[in-house]
């Protein structure tokens, strides 16, 4: 059995995003960089259905500058078999389809019996890199996956889809399928010592890709702050103690929900 | 023609598709065009004659015995035919998890992908300028289509007003359409066991997200919804660690509620999350980033370290409450 995990390499989370001076994109130059949230998710469930089947191959691949094969080395770290990095130095620029597009290409000679993505990547969050790469392999997809009935797999694969509100849906799919991994699937393992050591040895495919013609790609114009629809009385002015007092204050006799 | 997607589970309406239709209708003045409904279904049970009571050209009931349940293989193909048949300049839908599943894979037959999440567009020399949230909410991003129509466009929850969509009266049109080999098969939907708490009846929640950091300092928040006489609620990530139970989650996943007041702390305010609290009456974000997108919908903002202010709170409470 073989998985993919696609994986991709966004900003942290906690970073203070400067924007460039012709609105274009962030400043990435010193930022500090992570694997989307998602993504980690889908490799965890691709690892564990690898250990509950006791056989079977994890690859993993990410399409980014020279600086994502960091992703795919922690990756390795974790378990993954192998990786494949897909250059490219303006990832910000791809299309979701664009991006599609290019995994296609390389992982079509993989024949994958399962393709685990994101459901949506932090950064960009177009929220359908996968669901376009399954349509362009022919292959079914899910999107929104919270459980994977680990003891069902043969060639079906019982999956359960969060939906909206509290409700969820169990879907049955024939493989080979591809399924986009809701964060909080199952807790995330560490990388071990020995997998660090481990995964120095284990392969790393290098392709160096442009971004393959595509005439209906969506393109960001600008980039900006949001324009704050509310008004928001700020308190303590950067003092969050003397903000608590005022706060306590404002609660009980302005807004009096206290 | 503009072609919207009316949502619905056994002819129950989505009531985010009035919002689809507000904005398509919106678009059709921008470009002088109509707008079409689309029902995909088995049995519309009723829902084409409640429709088809809005200012629209046509309601296409799109039937097929294999769409009398969701499935992406089957509304994919019956949107494929549809707008085969219709060469619609845009398809207008709202960013459910339904159209999430599928549109991608509709636009992707064509060749195209989805701009999707729009949050609001306007119109500049001639052409539309799109606004999606980027970056968890940080950002805003402009974004123009490229390419030829048909174009496939989602709109966020909120961006247009469900009971602004114009009535009228439409004629309804049923198009049988060609489903081929379904390769899902679903079971029932299902809600998990019934929660402990009702957090839609509480007055006042104290919410705790990724800015707790650890689950001790949940006894924090706790002590600040004990003297408040509130509940304890979480972001998604605090209940995806299970350092509170999945029935205190709120947001799209989770729980909507609109108490009396409602603190944030630690809380980004990503859409996912404010969807589920932003009508609460009060709304109060303590949040050591300023620009934290959780500040745009709260009427009270502390910026700075949680674990300095929810103390003083607390102490300040319990002297007013003497
Ligand atoms: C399909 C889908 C469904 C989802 N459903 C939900 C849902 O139902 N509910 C939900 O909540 N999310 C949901 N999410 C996730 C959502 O997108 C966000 O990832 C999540 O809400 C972020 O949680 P957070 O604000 O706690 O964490 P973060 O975004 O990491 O924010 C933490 C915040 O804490 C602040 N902070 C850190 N330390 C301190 C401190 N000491 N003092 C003060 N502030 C501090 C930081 O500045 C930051 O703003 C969903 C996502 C998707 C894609
Ligand atoms: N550049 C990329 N490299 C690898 N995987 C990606 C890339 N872009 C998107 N993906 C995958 O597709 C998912 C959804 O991304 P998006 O469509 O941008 O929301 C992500 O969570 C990843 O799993």
């Amino acid at each position: 059995m073989k998985i993919v995990v696609l994986m991709k390499q966004v900003v942290n989370k906690d970073a203070v995003l400067r924007i460039k001076a012709d609105c274009s994109w962030i400043e990435e130059s010193d930022v500090a960089l992570q694997t989307s949230e998602s993504d980690g998710y889908a490799l965890e469930e691709a690892l564990r259905l690898r250990e509950a089947k006791g056989q079977g191959e994890v690859v993993v691949c990410s399409v980014g500058t020279h600086a994502a094969k960091s992703v795919i080395k922690d990756a390795l770290a974790r378990g993954a078999n192998r990786g494949i990095h897909i250059i490219n130095n303006e990832p910000h620029k791809l299309s979701p389809y664009q991006t599609a597009k290019m995994i296609a290409e390389v992982i079509k000679g993989e024949n994958p019996d399962l393709i685990f993505t994101g459901l949506q990547s932090d950064d960009l969050g177009y929220g359908q890199t996968g669901v376009i790469l399954a349509e362009l392999l022919g292959i079914p997809h899910a999107t929104i996956v919270i459980e994977i009935d680990r003891s069902s797999l043969s060639d079906t694969l019982r999956v359960k889809r969060e939906l909206e509100s509290g409700w969820y849906q169990w879907f049955n799919y024939r493989l080979p399928a591809l399924f986009t991994i809701q964060s909080g699937i199952s807790q995330i393992r560490y990388a071990s010592l020995k997998g660090i050591m481990e995964a120095k040895k284990k392969e790393i495919k290098e392709i160096v890709m442009d971004a393959p013609a595509f005439s209906s790609a969506q393109k960001i114009q600008k980039v900006y702050l949001p324009v704050k629809t509310k008004q928001t009385q700020i308190l303590g002015n950067g003092d969050a103690k003397r903000g608590a007092v005022e706060l306590v204050e404002k609660l009980k006799n302005e807004a009096r929900v206290i | 023609m503009i072609l919207v997607f009316i949502e619905h589970k056994d002819g129950v309406l989505n009531k985010t598709s009035l919002e689809a239709i507000t904005a398509a209708q919106a678009i059709a003045k921008d470009i002088n065009d109509r707008v079409s409904a689309v029902i995909p279904c088995d049995d519309d049970k009723g829902l084409a004659q409640e429709i088809a009571n809005y200012d629209l050209e046509k309601v296409i009931v799109a039937t097929n015995p294999k769409l009398n349940v969701y499935t992406p293989d089957g509304y994919a193909d019956a949107w494929a035919e549809i707008i085969k048949r219709e060469k619609p300049q845009y398809v207008v839908m709202s960013h459910t998890y339904q159209v999430r599943d599928f549109a991608p894979k509709v636009a992707a037959r064509f060749d195209r992908e989805v701009l999707a999440d729009v949050i609001r567009y306007r119109k500049e020399e001639g052409k539309f300028v799109f606004t999606r949230r980027i970056f968890l909410g940080k950002l805003d991003a402009d974004v123009v289509l490229q390419g030829e129509a048909p174009y496939f466009v989602t709109f966020q929850s909120g961006a247009f007003r469900p009971d602004k969509a114009e009535k009228g009266s439409a004629k309804i049109e049923k198009v049988e359409v060609n489903v081929s080999e379904i390769r899902m098969s679903p079971e029932e939907p299902f809600q998990e066991t019934k929660s402990e708490v009702d957090l839609t009846k509480s007055e006042i929640i104290v919410a705790v997200g990724r800015g707790i950091k650890s689950q001790e300092n949940i006894a924090l928040a706790q002590q600040l919804a004990d003297v408040l006489g509130g509940d304890l609620a979480a972001s998604r990530p605090i209940c995806d660690a299970e350092w509170l139970p999945i029935d205190r989650q709120i947001g799209s996943s989770g729980q909507t509620v609109a108490p009396k007041l409602y603190i944030a702390l630690g809380i980004s305010g990503a859409i996912q999350h404010v969807v589920g609290m932003k009508n609460s009456q009060v709304i109060v974000a303590i949040n050591k980033d300023p620009e934290a997108p959780i500040f745009d919908i709260a009427d009270y903002g502390i910026v700075g370290d949680l674990f300095d202010a929810v103390p003083v709170m607390i102490e300040e409470i319990k002297k007013l409450k003497g």
